[in-house]
């Protein structure tokens, strides 16, 4: 049954990288001479609903992809990947990396008319990003407080030194600014402008109709001089992917972004002259196929059995028959999308090579019994997307061939989270790594001993190493760019060489536009990304 | 007076198993491993564990078991249906504004299914074995066996994106706002195509049915009176046979009337309606345990008023039968 599945998939992924070949020189610079047209409704394809829309307290793509046009960031990244002012026009930090002073621009007001000031940076810093934020209440755990000399000053106090190039690579994502008024009072997770939200941006948040869509309008007082050009953007909910592909062919749908069509409708749209499909205005959202160890089985806590595993899987076949051009060989944690911590690809790493990994087996004591089975695991993929599925059954298939036998356990979100990262009742499992611009960020995590039992992606593995736990330490209060650059690049090789968990796949999401469209994915995460200058050919 | 005195005995037999399929779905979903905060968390892509414990608290997780479900059933009694932690607001408002879509959809399809189930039942039992017969009853098989979500997505690429006559998905058009009968006709376009994705397949059903019930009672002596008396074929079916043939036709409603809220998940996703369908399977990958006990009850309310429909109807077709029997 396996087999047959793997066959469909392979052809259909052959047509999908053959297709994707084919598109990948687009010809969106051929533009460049138009004269920007003002006016016009932008369609969003929106496949998973949030509970609330502000990306103050949620930092995840869903919520980004709506909240990102209505509320603004202090910094976002320009077009090669470096911090550039969005309610911040200019920042400093101090020698000893404990304060970083945020110079806001003038003239800003909310939606509601009121003007925006520093006390609701320091309103968002100290209630928001430190206390609710996901990776923000992490980035920001040292923060003491945020001094506000007069309306225009942010300074931010650190109890230990913060590397500015780290807060400026993950501000872009975990700073988001909400307004002070309307948060002031009462919880503000049960707050209902988090479902109306009220920003600063382009655009002005006008109706949400759950399980339908979300509307919102230009705004017209933006501090932006002639932005933005859309009229309106409507967001549709639309939950089945292929009823999303064939809205885009009807003309229903603009966008679909964060590769929120099959892989077979990317495929066959990338063919299509009216869409643009491509991972460009991506890279800031790259993520890494995982294989997760858990060490409380005693042969996994081996590690020539986890460098057997590594080297009995044979990914440049995977990625070449299954996933296509979106993907490629990972060589660690830290993806090669990211030019400031990137380490080469000269670390540790597991060819395929099924003799040497069953010779490791072998010195470890797993001697193959009658039949040819060493023992066997069961492995619980992540129901994240259709490329771990895949990426699962091809860790079965290859495993079984070395004699151990995978049980597939088959969970929904919240199911997964629970088993792999709360009970710890998994052998391996697969998921997604997502890599937020700097390691501190979402990544070293996944190392870093003493985690809290029950935090996802997080080293729930039972696996601890003082070395790399110091590597870790002494990289996220690094001030010097280059000497933080070293430390990662060392982490990188120590967690290659111990192998708690295998990142072996690097991808950038998929995005399906129309071919209308101008100013797009023109920076690393451009989905994210409030969409002032983007306007519609006629 | 008479049927208010059966309605509310109907009602009060159905209580005992409303509470039952209550309590088994709860028990159910706690079964099924994380619960709403580790949904939230899956969807957010991170949390820390304080943050999950205070949320568990906000949430009454807290509580064990027995003591979550006895909160539960003590707000049902007071007919609260509690908050829904997706939603943000109350149970109630959430499954009220997803029930007029449900019920348009699930109606037009019912009579949709009904209406064509009836007549093509009629012709195949009177062309029996004939081409008709074949012609229908193979049709009919086709539909019942092609599985819906494919039936709605060639739909969608033969009318949407082709031939361009109808919406592809939505309940209205957002760009224009219409009011009185623009925006019906407008509510009616967009259902076309769900409509008959999920009447398709239940009509086929209904055609069996409706066909093997007609030749059942065309064998009936009463009906030989009837031709010996010399009436003609077309008076002796409509006048005499229908009504007896219809009787397992209104049963099956009343069964299917169940089956259609809770089989339309695969209609509205592909068709992206709000539907109750779609909001159930949510509640579920998201472990809102109010909402989905909230959408079992208010199922459960809408079986039992449907089958107290069909008892009535069953007195009406058939006066041997009285409704209270």
């Amino acid at each position: 049954m396996d087999l047959t599945r793997l066959e469909i998939n392979r052809r259909t992924a052959l047509l999908t990288s053959a297709a994707i070949a084919a598109n990948v020189i687009n010809p969106m610079r051929a533009f460049a001479q138009e004269t920007p047209r003002k006016g016009g409704v932008f369609n969003v394809h929106y496949g998973a609903e949030q509970r609330q829309l502000n990306p103050s307290i949620q930092a995840s793509t869903g919520v980004y992809i709506i909240g990102g046009k209505i509320q603004e960031n202090l910094v976002d990244l320009d077009a090669n990947g470096q911090p550039v002012g969005v309610l911040a026009e200019s920042w400093e930090g101090s020698p000893d990396g404990k304060t970083v002073t945020f110079k806001l621009r003038k003239g800003i007001t909310w939606h509601d008319g009121k003007p925006f000031t520093s006390a609701d940076v320091e309103f968002t810093a100290m209630n928001m990003w430190k206390k609710i934020l996901n990776y923000g209440s992490t980035l920001q755990l040292f923060l003491t407080a945020v001094e506000t000399p007069d309306a225009q000053t942010a300074i931010f106090k650190y109890e230990r030194p913060m590397p500015l190039n780290l807060l400026l690579r993950a501000l872009p994502d975990l700073g988001y600014v909400s307004a002070k008024h309307l948060y002031e009072s009462g919880d503000i997770r049960q707050n209902p402008t988090n479902l109306a939200p009220v920003g600063t941006g382009p655009f002005k948040f006008v109706k949400y109709e759950r399980g339908q869509y979300v509307i919102a309008d230009r705004n017209e007082n933006y501090w932006r001089p002639n932005a933005p050009y859309l009229d309106r953007i409507v967001w549709r909910v639309i939950t089945d992917r292929s009823a999303a592909a064939a809205q885009m062919e009807a003309g229903e749908l603009h966008y679909s972004p964060f590769s929120g069509l099959t892989l077979s409708d990317l495929a066959r749209l990338s063919k299509d002259k009216r869409f643009v499909v491509s991972t460009k205005g991506n890279e800031g959202n790259a993520r890494t196929n995982t294989l997760e160890f858990n060490f409380r089985r005693k042969e996994l806590s081996d590690i020539r059995v986890r460098r057997a595993i590594a080297h009995a899987i044979n990914v440049p076949f995977f990625i070449e028959n299954f996933l296509g051009d979106f993907a490629k060989l990972g060589t660690g944690p830290i993806p090669s999308t990211s030019t400031d911590f990137y380490p080469g690809p000269n670390t540790p790493q597991y060819a395929y090579d099924k003799a040497k990994a069953a010779a490791l087996l072998d010195e470890a004591g797993f001697k193959a019994a009658r039949g040819g089975t060493r023992f066997s695991l069961r492995l619980l993929p992540a129901p994240w997307g259709e490329d771990i599925s895949l990426w699962s059954t091809f860790i079965q298939q290859s495993l079984g061939e070395i004699g151990i036998p995978v049980e597939i356990v088959r969970n929904d979100g919240g199911g997964f989270l629970k088993q792999v990262y709360d009970e710890h009742a998994f052998d391996l499992a697969t998921g997604w790594h997502q890599y937020r611009n700097d390691p501190a960020v979402s990544t070293t995590v996944w190392y870093r001993s003493g985690q809290p039992k029950g935090a996802p992606w997080t080293n729930q593995w039972g696996w601890q190493d003082k070395n790399v736990d110091k590597t870790i330490d002494d990289a996220a209060t690094e001030i010097d760019p280059a000497k933080r650059k070293a430390l990662y690049a060392q982490f990188v090789k120590e967690v290659n060489t111990e192998l708690p968990v295998w990142m072996p796949i690097e991808q950038i999401f998929v995005t399906t536009i129309t071919a209308k469209a101008r100013n797009h994915s023109n920076t690393p995460r451009w989905g994210s990304t409030s969409w002032h200058d983007l306007w519609l050919s006629a | 007076m008479r049927i208010l005195s059966l309605a509310g005995r109907r009602l009060a037999a159905s209580i005992p198993t409303l509470i039952l399929i209550l309590i088994g779905v709860f028990l159910l979903l706690q079964f099924a491993p994380g619960d709403t905060v580790d949904a939230m968390m899956a969807q957010m892509g991170g949390g820390d564990v304080a943050t999950a414990k205070e949320l568990r608290k906000f949430y009454g997780l807290d509580l064990s078991i027995p003591a979550q479900l006895g909160n539960y059933l003590w707000r049902l009694v007071r007919l609260d249906l509690g908050f829904s932690s997706i939603y943000g607001k109350p149970v109630a408002s959430v499954i009220l504004e997803r029930l007029p879509p449900t019920i348009l959809l699930m109606t037009a399809s019912l009579s949709f299914a009904f209406f064509f189930g009836l007549v093509f039942g009629v012709i195949a039992a009177r062309g029996v074995n004939r081409w008709p017969d074949t012609l229908i009853s193979t049709l009919g098989l086709i539909f019942y066996a092609t599985p819906s979500f494919w039936f709605g997505l060639m739909a969608i690429v033969v009318f949407s994106v082709y031939l361009q006559w109808l919406p592809p998905g939505g309940f209205e058009d957002i760009g224009t706002v219409r009011t009185g009968i623009w925006r019906v006709l407008d509510i009616a376009s967009h259902l076309v195509l769900p409509t008959l994705t999920l009447g398709l397949i239940f009509l086929a059903i209904y055609l069996r049915i409706m066909r093997a019930s007609m030749l059942e009672v065309l064998n009936l002596d009463y009906v030989r009176t009837a031709r010996a008396k010399g009436l003609d074929e077309t008076r002796v079916v409509t006048r005499h046979v229908l009504r007896n043939a219809l009787l397992p036709m209104v049963t099956l409603i009343g069964l299917q009337a169940g089956t259609m809220l809770g089989g339309s998940v695969v209609v509205e996703s592909v068709f992206s309606l709000p539907g109750l369908g779609r909001l159930a399977y949510e509640s579920v990958v998201q472990r809102d345990l109010n909402t989905l006990l909230g959408i079992v009850f208010v199922s459960a309310l809408l079986v039992i008023t449907v089958n107290f429909i069909v008892d009535l109807i069953y007195a009406r077709l058939d006066p041997r039968i009285t409704a209270e029997g």
